[in-house]
Formats: C-alpha cells, sequence, structure tokens
C-alpha cells in the first residue's frame, strides 16, 4: 500500500535517507553531505572534543571560512583578532580531526553555498546540512538541504545524522513569461511580498513550473536560497537535463559512467503524478516586475514602481507597530514612493547573487558607464572560481572603468560581521537576502533587490527601474 | 549539551511585543566571533538595549527596571532569519528559560530546545492579553508548567503544545546527541550502503 502512494520529490529523498523511525523519536535522517564555516563550528568541535569523539565520516564533511573574512588584502592576516581566532579555530579544528578545508587563499574557497555547486559536492536526492540558514540554496539541485543550529553541527559531525520531524509540503509554482528586466530574485522576492517573511514556516518547498523550469541553475539558486526569508524549512526544484549539464564534469561530481548512472537515478526524482502538498501556491509570472523591499524583514517588498503602504493598508491591526517602528528605522514614509531615493551604497554580493552569472549581467550593464559620484559599489564575488574566471573574462576591467570595486571572496557586507559594513543611517541597495535592522552594520539601512536593479541604481546613484536601463 | 532539567517555572515576564523579530536583533553578526557557548546574555539584543553610546536606552524592556523574570513573552514570528544558535545561547545566558510568542520560526525553536529554552506557542488572542497585563503590572506571575502543557497567569490559562520527544528531553535533561550515538550500528551500515 505504502509503494504505490504517488510521492512528492521531497517525501522520496525524505524517505530515503530515514535510518532509524522510532515510536515517540523524530526520524534519524542520514546526511550526505555536511558543509561547515569558521562561525557555528567551534563549539560544535568543542562538543566532540569533550565527549572524546571522531568526526563520524570526514569524506562527506567539507569546511571553508566565509562569514568572518576580510575582503580586501586577504593574503594578509585578518587584522581583527576574534575574527582571526576564529578562522585560526577552524583551521586547527579541521587539522585535528582530518576535515578537508578550503582555507583563504586555497583556490576552491569560497561562500559555503556558492562553493558546494560549483565544486560539485552538491548534488541531486542528496540530504544536505550546513549552520547557515541559507543552506537552502542547494536545494536547486533537488535535493534536502537545510541550516541546523551548533548542536545540530555537533551531532551530524558525531553521528552522520540529525533528528527531525518531517516538516509539511508546499509547491509554490510560477508559469508564463518573465518580462523584460525581471530576474530570479524578483520572483523569490515578489513570492516572499506576497506570502510575508513567515508564511511558509513549517513547510519544505517545490518550486514547480514553466518559469522555474526556464531558468538556469544558477538563477535556480537565488530562489532556493531565500526559501528560509518566508520560514520554509528549505526548498528544492526537481532535477532536468540544466540541471545534469551543470554538474557534468564538475571537480568532485561522479564522472563518466559512473555519472551516467547517476543521471538515471536522478531522473526519479520528480514527484509523482497523484501526490499530495499540504499547501500549493501559483504566481503568474507576468505579474512581477523588479522588486524592491523597503522595511525590515524580507517580505516587507513591493514593485520597484509601486508605493510603500499606508498603515491603514495593513490587513491585520496588530502589525500596525512593528510597521512603524519598521519604517521609522527605514527613514522612509508610509505611502511614499522609493523611486528616485538616494542611495549611498551599492553592494553586488553573497550566497544570494555573487555567481558568475550574477556578475555577468551586472557587467553587461554597466559596460561603458561611470557609477554615480555618490555611490560606493562593492561587487563581492561568491567563490575564488568566480573571481578568477571574472578576471578572465575581462569583467574586471569593465568593472574598474565603471568606478565599482571587485573584492576578495567572501559573505562580506550581506551580515556585518567580517571589516564591510555599511555606516549608520546609509541606504545599501543589495543583492543579499536580508534587510534586518542593522543587518550591514549597526543603523544600516537595506534595500534587496536583484542584480540588475542594483547596478542600474548604482549608475543613477538612486533607486532606478531596471526597465528604462533595457 | 546537557543542561538543567524543566518541569514547571513561575516568574515574573519581560515583555518585547515586536513581531518578527530576527536574530540579527537578538545577537548581532558582530558578537558571534566567540568559540565558545558562554557570554552572550550581554550582548541579547544589543542594539535596542544600548545606544550608540553604549548607554542603555531607557525605554527597552530589559533595561526597565519593573521588569524581570525567567519568561520572555515576545510578538508572533520570533527568531526569524539566521539559523545563528549564539540567538538560543544568548536568551539562555541572559536567564531566561522560557519564551513566549504566538509564532516561532523552526530553526530557533529546534536552537532553542537543544539548550534548555522552552519555546510555548499561544494564540495570537492570549498573546495580546498576556502582554497586556504584564506591561500594566509587571510584577504579574506567570506560570509554566511543562508536564500538563499549561501556561497561567491571574485567572487565564491555556494548554500548549510541544512534541512528546522534546518535553521528554527538557524534563529529564537529556540531548539528541545521547539517542543518536545508540543507533551507531545501523548508522554505519546505511552509510556503507549509501557510499
Amino acid at each position: 500500500m505504502s509503494e504505490k502512494k504517488p510521492k512528492t520529490i521531497f517525501e522520496k529523498i525524505w524517505d530515503s535517507h530515514v535510518v532509524k523511525r522510532a515510536e515517540g523519536h523524530p526520524d534519524a535522517l542520514f546526511i550526505d553531505r555536511h558543509f561547515i564555516h569558521e562561525v557555528t563550528s567551534p563549539q560544535a568541535f568543542d562538543g566532540l572534543k569533550k565527549r572524546g569523539l571522531q568526526v563520524f565520516n570526514t569524506m562527506r564533511t567539507s569546511a571553508t571560512a566565509d562569514h568572518n573574512v576580510p575582503t580586501k588584502d586577504q593574503h594578509l592576516p585578518i587584522k581583527e583578532a576574534l575574527s582571526r581566532h576564529q578562522v585560526e579555530t577552524l583551521r586547527k579544528n579541521c587539522k585535528e580531526f582530518g576535515v578537508e578545508l578550503y582555507d583563504l587563499g586555497h583556490p576552491y574557497q569560497g561562500i559555503v553555498h556558492i562553493i558546494g555547486p560549483e565544486l560539485g559536492l552538491t548534488l541531486p536526492g542528496m540530504a544536505i546540512v550546513c549552520g547557515d540558514s541559507h543552506t537552502s540554496t542547494h536545494g536547486a539541485f533537488g535535493n534536502i538541504a537545510f541550516g541546523i543550529g551548533t548542536s545540530e553541527v555537533e551531532q551530524v559531525l558525531a553521528t552522520q545524522c540529525i533528528l527531525q520531524y518531517k516538516p509539511k509540503t508546499m509547491k509554490i509554482e510560477i508559469n508564463g513569461t518573465l518580462s523584460k528586466g525581471v530576474v530570479s530574485k524578483d520572483i523569490i522576492l515578489y513570492v516572499i511580498s506576497k506570502i510575508s517573511a513567515s508564511g511558509a514556516t513549517g513547510f519544505f518547498v517545490e518550486y514547480a513550473g514553466d518559469a522555474i523550469r526556464n531558468l538556469s541553475m544558477e538563477a535556480r539558486m537565488t530562489i532556493c536560497n531565500m526559501s528560509i526569508e518566508m520560514g520554509a524549512r528549505g526548498g528544492l526544484i526537481a532535477p532536468d537535463e540544466t540541471t545534469f549539464n551543470y554538474i557534468k564534469g564538475r571537480k568532485f561530481a561522479p564522472q563518466g559512467e559512473a555519472f551516467d548512472r547517476a543521471v538515471a537515478e536522478w531522473k526519479k526524482l520528480i514527484t509523482d503524478e497523484g501526490a499530495i502538498y499540504d499547501q500549493v501556491l501559483s504566481f503568474d509570472a507576468a505579474d512581477i516586475a523588479p522588486m524592491i523591499t523597503y522595511g525590515t524583514n524580507p517580505g516587507m517588498g513591493m514593485k520597484v514602481t509601486d508605493r510603500i503602504p499606508t498603515t491603514e493598508e495593513l490587513k491585520e491591526l496588530s502589525e500596525q507597530a512593528s510597521f512603524k517602528k519598521s519604517l521609522e528605522y527605514m527613514g522612509v514614509e508610509p505611502g511614499s514612493k522609493l523611486l528616485g531615493k538616494a542611495i549611498d551604497y551599492v553592494f553586488i554580493g553573497s550566497c544570494t547573487n555573487a555567481r558568475i552569472e550574477d556578475l555577468r549581467e551586472v557587467a553587461a550593464m554597466v559596460k561603458g558607464k561611470k557609477k554615480a559620484d555618490n555611490v560606493e559599489v562593492w561587487v563581492v564575488p561568491g567563490s575564488k572560481q568566480v573571481q578568477e574566471q571574472a578576471k578572465k573574462e575581462g569583467l574586471d576591467k569593465i568593472f574598474e572603468a565603471a568606478g565599482f570595486e571587485l573584492r576578495d571572496p567572501g559573505c562580506s557586507a550581506c551580515l556585518g560581521m567580517n571589516e564591510d559594513k555599511i555606516p549608520a543611517g546609509k541606504y545599501c541597495i543589495s543583492t543579499s537576502n536580508r534587510n534586518f535592522e542593522g543587518r550591514q552594520g549597526p543603523k544600516s539601512r537595506t534595500f534587496l533587490a536583484s542584480p540588475l536593479s542594483a547596478a542600474a541604481a548604482a549608475i543613477t546613484g538612486k533607486v532606478t527601474d531596471v526597465r528604462e536601463f533595457i | 549539551m546537557s543542561k538543567d532539567k524543566f518541569t514547571t517555572l513561575k516568574s515574573a515576564a519581560v515583555p518585547i511585543p515586536d513581531e518578527n523579530i530576527d536574530t540579527d536583533q537578538i545577537i548581532p553578526a558582530r558578537f558571534l566571533k566567540a568559540t565558545t557557548r558562554e557570554g552572550f546574555g550581554d550582548n541579547l539584543f544589543r542594539d535596542w538595549r544600548y545606544g550608540s553610546d553604549n548607554n542603555p536606552i531607557k525605554d527597552f524592556a530589559l533595561n526597565n527596571p519593573s521588569y524581570s523574570g525567567k519568561i520572555l513573552v515576545a510578538g508572533k514570528n520570533f527568531g526569524c532569519g539566521s539559523s545563528r544558535e549564539h540567538a538560543a545561547w544568548s536568551i539562555y545566558d541572559y536567564g531566561f528559560r522560557v519564551v513566549v510568542s504566538s509564532f516561532f520560526a523552526d530553526i530557533f525553536k529546534n536552537n532553542a530546545l537543544n539548550n534548555a529554552v522552552l519555546p510555548v506557542v499561544i494564540s495570537d488572542e492570549f498573546l495580546k492579553n498576556l502582554l497586556a497585563a504584564v506591561q500594566k503590572n509587571p510584577s504579574t506571575e506567570v506560570t509554566v508548567d511543562l508536564e500538563n502543557q499549561v501556561i497561567s497567569y491571574g485567572n487565564q490559562s491555556q494548554k500548549f503544545e510541544i512534541n512528546a520527544y522534546k518535553r521528554e528531553c527538557l524534563i529529564n535533561g537529556y540531548d539528541d546527541i545521547d539517542y543518536l550515538l545508540s543507533l551507531n550500528k545501523e548508522i554505519r551500515e546505511f552509510d556503507v550502503a549509501h557510499a
């Protein structure tokens, strides 16, 4: 009976990873790939030491340094003592426990969610975790990938398993053709603006529909990356030829005949006809325009040409106080438009939008143009490989001529942890994933947007409708 | 990490009614550089608690001397955003043992449960009334009874849900890793079969 029941792709992958399902316990879920970084791993390694445990399977664990690293003069020792200590602790732990580390200066170093896919470590059908909420990025390859806390990092290091209750399933379907100037970042900002920053909490999302199918792998990663910004446990897209073509030939992906065998298996990773989701949402791609956020959570987004809602327009009265506080923090008026508002910084980077296609899009738009005098523009590649590729293609020259600064790879100004921070009160158009208070530095103000919109704003120095440029 | 055992807690409560409190507010990223679990309480709600001159911001609940206790009562969608467990550590380190809200983000909820901080989910209506009661009378005593899954104050009470496994862990001070380690043989076999 149970074998005949049609399953969603999520259920297929989940069920195939359950090592033990016992009455009164959450499922013990096997983890194929565990990514670690310097910020959320030290206390986990400490726990192993206290219990006298080893890493269960070092082949399934990969490490890099990204959150806390400078993006200038990366070859020099990290200036800030605490950051340096954290990266050194990662180094020590990886050495002691035998974990492969893509350290600063390594040709594979970069943001953990950029290097996994780029190295072929991220594959369809896997269960993947990392002590970082944007682990959902990897779901673009048709796997179950989600962020975990440090106690759970310790569990996975020690046992290669995690205890989890199976989340509910949600399908988000987007059909139709995207308009000019609308890219995958706009799709996800649009969806979050419609369902709110908590609209998918408790769910694992599958993105489907021809507008998703037609996206490149890198564009799909941007969508899955922001699943957590609507509260989802994760988000995935069933693998297809686009996925297989991306994976083929990557460093740690199966090669030759092994690859062909793997593809045959991966092709089974589709949702069966008649499988039931707990919730289904549908959107029309034609309704989506270039998006921008105006408040302090990613659900507070709108079309770049729209006006901010007024307090009276809010659906729930209880939200009014938080809404007012948010707009005060942002220094924007209810009912006003953001279009034409002067900005101070443009940040193109983060695990959401720092892949080579993002940099290419930006370069194509700014080629032969110059940034506005009132803005500072940082382009921070997601990995060493992205940085090298950008240079090989001459994108660095285009950025330089436009007055954009191409930096070294890392999480950079996405999270106000390393040296790259937006100063208090300043406005930044950012391709990252979070516009929380102080996210990019104490009292900084963030407008989230696509790389195209960010590039257009860099040129004009203000919030701009990118469609005027194309 | 095994921590204290939790059964029933009676305490005054601290109200922070804001909705969508994300983990960047609970503990800003620049304070995540420690390599131990202790000491994060000093920077709990750092940028809401202290101005850029490092002086306490008077209006904020944690700086209001009339509020005290081990129970934090907060607006819906508490703990959204980053997976940083440092958020749970800072709440614990500050002295809270319970967070009450009408909705929690998933990862935060797990992290809290793994660190002896009990997330108590109540209805929007109960939350609204509880916040009002605590704001009106900061010495209002709130009781959280984990065994019977009931939260109460004054003559108000509500049952709350928590999964049975996590409840047992909290009551007995167990953690997940003990159970997973007991499955070592099965996991080894699974690992080999799926190499």
